[in-house]
């Protein structure tokens, strides 16, 4: 029984995910608070099998699976190496986290939806997950499409606007997974395989050829507008916004980062570092819009008064900077890239957490509305914030330091002297939009004007349940952690992601 | 050239498709013919596939008895591939056409509720409604 599992573990969480996709609604037909445990036995086995993945792969190397025993290029082959466990690893925990927020909020805000609910979420982490080890070209369009469709029901389910915001990403996302089908046929068509290894051994020969930078061009269009690459965000920020609190919690650590990851994989999994690099400037392109995206959502968050929409462009700015270490294309650089893959996961699953709990107790995240009043009566969910804060403008000893500190050790390595300059303005950026609602809620004295003194009454403590505050603590101490163990991260996995040839 | 242009149709009628369908989806106004966008720029892509695996002369992809025999017999070393059309395409596009369904699917819902709470399905009104209620709530 042991063997069958241990052998079997790449393919186990996503099809544990797809399982329990359609095991949750029948178990919570009758019974809505069933559905809960269930997505948590799920998500706690997901988390397991992870660890032991990640130390599969520490101590034996990579692992090809080979589904059904054909043998790729004619079966699919799942790949699970270094990056695909580290990936998997850090989704699926940040996933878990906020699910055990999920449990009290959820409730609240979708009364009567929870096994609908919860088994989309389930489908989307089988998306998710899928996407991260499968080494098929063609899986990865499915798994795309299966997370893609459960996302657009997550967004669909929450405020007034939200359909007409899921519409938008419904239409852009279908552009995105189409295009990518489009550039797969086109590799299909010249390689006949569509296995990513399979595939990457015959490009080299056919290089020259108008088909394959093509397929290129489309498969890079597709992923940027899944990873809101900019200027092809447009469909991020409303439905962030809109989304329910735990929707927006789970999607923007995971959905962005996992696109990302199927960028970095096309890029140089398939293509190859040299054809993406010299033969066509993909790379160079990839850059220079991940730069631009950096400043605009940077100042596009100071911009917001709501406080999910601020984190939403400020994840279009977050985002930047994992394209911007893939399309510098040096190892110090890509390092950077996947450890703040890492760290932003934790970082916006954090901050959407801290919101959560404002519209939690105090029924609304408006930055204006926020006042001193707050440190009293939600001492730890702003002490969460706080961390997070100074972890997203990158303050050491805090986990956001680190990933900008590789990025850029790496601009430098190849003397892209401005991008240096990009991730020093942004830091400032980030440090105004994230220090005004500090000023804001710290630094006034609490009834500083006698005549308001008589007025008002002492803001007594009121924080949320220790199940919503456990996680959002659990996950900006996992800052301060990751910032302090970044070093064993990078010895023990990241240096080994580094693609042939970088 | 008209050598190049009559002997790739298929691809230039493909081509034709997905940019209808790129129109209708970014310029059409209402949201049902955007649907309707949709759906001919997934069937483009389709057909594209499709396209791709034409043989001319070509049969379905059993094979053939005396080919098999042949084979044991040590007549010949391989089954000759140019005789079969390649069913690989197909098969990608049966699920690729299950995944266009769902979407549409899942579009056709967000459209219904999008039109039991706004009342419209128009985009430029729909805007204009939800600013109005932008509005209201701020004036509150």
């Amino acid at each position: 029984m042991t063997a069958i599992l241990t052998n079997n573990s790449p393919v186990l969480i996503p099809l544990l995910f797809l399982t329990f996709g359609m095991i949750i609604p029948l178990v919570a037909w009758k019974r809505n608070n069933l559905a809960w445990p269930a997505l948590m036995l799920a998500s706690l086995a997901s988390v397991a099998i992870g660890v032991f993945n990640v130390f599969k792969v520490i101590n034996k190397g990579p692992v090809h699976y080979y589904l059904g025993n054909w043998v790729p290029p004619i079966g699919i082959e799942y790949v699970l190496d270094h990056l695909a466990a580290f990936v998997m690893l850090v989704i699926n925990s940040v996933a878990f986290l906020v699910l055990i927020h999920a449990w009290k909020i959820v409730p609240r805000e979708l009364p009567e939806k929870e096994p609908a609910y919860y088994a989309a979420i389930s489908l989307m982490m089988a998306g998710f997950n899928g996407i991260v080890i499968t080494g098929d070209l063609f899986n990865l369009y499915v798994f795309l499409e299966i997370s893609s469709l459960s996302l657009y029901g997550l967004i669909a389910i929450g405020e007034k606007k939200s359909p007409v915001a899921a519409f938008r990403y419904l239409i852009m996302g279908t552009i995105a997974a189409s295009f990518y089908l489009l550039g797969v046929g086109f590799i299909y068509i010249t390689t006949g395989s569509l296995n990513m290894a399979d595939v990457k051994a015959i490009l080299p020969s056919i290089m020259d050829q108008p088909t394959a930078l093509m397929a290129l061009a489309l498969m890079v269009l597709g992923m940027g507008i899944k990873m809101a690459l900019f200027p092809l965000h447009g469909w991020l920020p409303d439905a962030y916004t809109y989304a329910p609190s735990t929707s927006s919690a789970i999607i923007a650590p995971t959905g962005t980062k996992v696109a990302a990851y199927a960028l970095l994989r096309v890029l140089f999994f398939v293509f190859g570092v040299s054809f993406v690099t010299k033969t066509i400037p993909m790379a160079t392109v990839l850059t220079w819009l991940a730069a631009i995206g950096i400043i605009y959502g940077s100042i596009m968050a100071i911009a917001q008064k709501e406080l999910k929409r601020m984190l939403a462009y400020s994840s279009v700015a977050q985002v930047g900077y994992i394209g911007l270490g893939i399309g510098l294309a040096n190892p110090l650089a890509l390092v950077g890239a996947v450890l703040h893959v890492l760290n932003h996961a934790f970082m916006k699953a954090c901050l959407f957490l801290v919101a959560g709990n404002f519209r939690f107790k105090l029924g609304h995240s408006n930055i204006f509305k926020l006042n001193h009043s707050i440190r009293k009566k939600m001492p730890w969910t702003m002490a969460a914030f706080t961390v997070a804060a100074l972890s997203m403008v990158g303050l050491p000893p805090m986990a956001g330091f680190f990933s900008k500190w590789y990025l850029a050790l790496g601009t430098l390595k190849d003397s892209n002297w401005h991008f240096l300059v990009v991730i020093l303005i942004s830091s400032l950026l980030n440090a105004v939009y994230f220090f005004r609602i500090i000023e804001k809620v710290y630094m006034k004295p609490i009834n500083s004007n006698p005549a308001e003194k008589e007025m008002s009454v002492e803001p007594t403590r009121d924080e949320v349940a220790s199940s919503m505050l456990i996680p959002t603590l659990i996950l900006a101490a996992g800052l301060i952690v990751v910032g302090l163990l970044n070093a064993f991260i990078v010895k023990g996995i990241l240096n080994f992601i580094i693609p042939a040839g970088m | 050239m008209v050598d190049f242009i009559l002997g790739h149709y298929a691809y230039w009628f493909t081509l034709a498709l997905l940019v209808i369908g790129l129109y209708g989806m970014m310029m059409k106004k209402n949201l049902v013919k955007k649907l309707i966008g949709m759906t001919i720029f997934q069937v483009s892509i389709i057909i594209f596939f499709i396209a791709s695996s034409v043989k001319w002369g070509a049969t379905v992809p059993i094979l053939d008895h005396g080919d098999i025999e042949k084979v044991h017999l040590g007549m010949t070393s391989a089954i000759e591939t140019a005789k079969y059309i390649n069913p690989l395409p197909h098969t990608l596009m049966l699920t690729a056409i299950v995944v266009g369904v769902a979407t549409t699917g899942v579009a056709f819902g967000l459209v219904i509720m999008i039109y039991k709470r706004y009342k419209t399905l128009n985009e430029t009104e729909l805007l204009m409604r939800m600013k109005k209620e932008d509005d209201s709530d701020s004036n509150q």
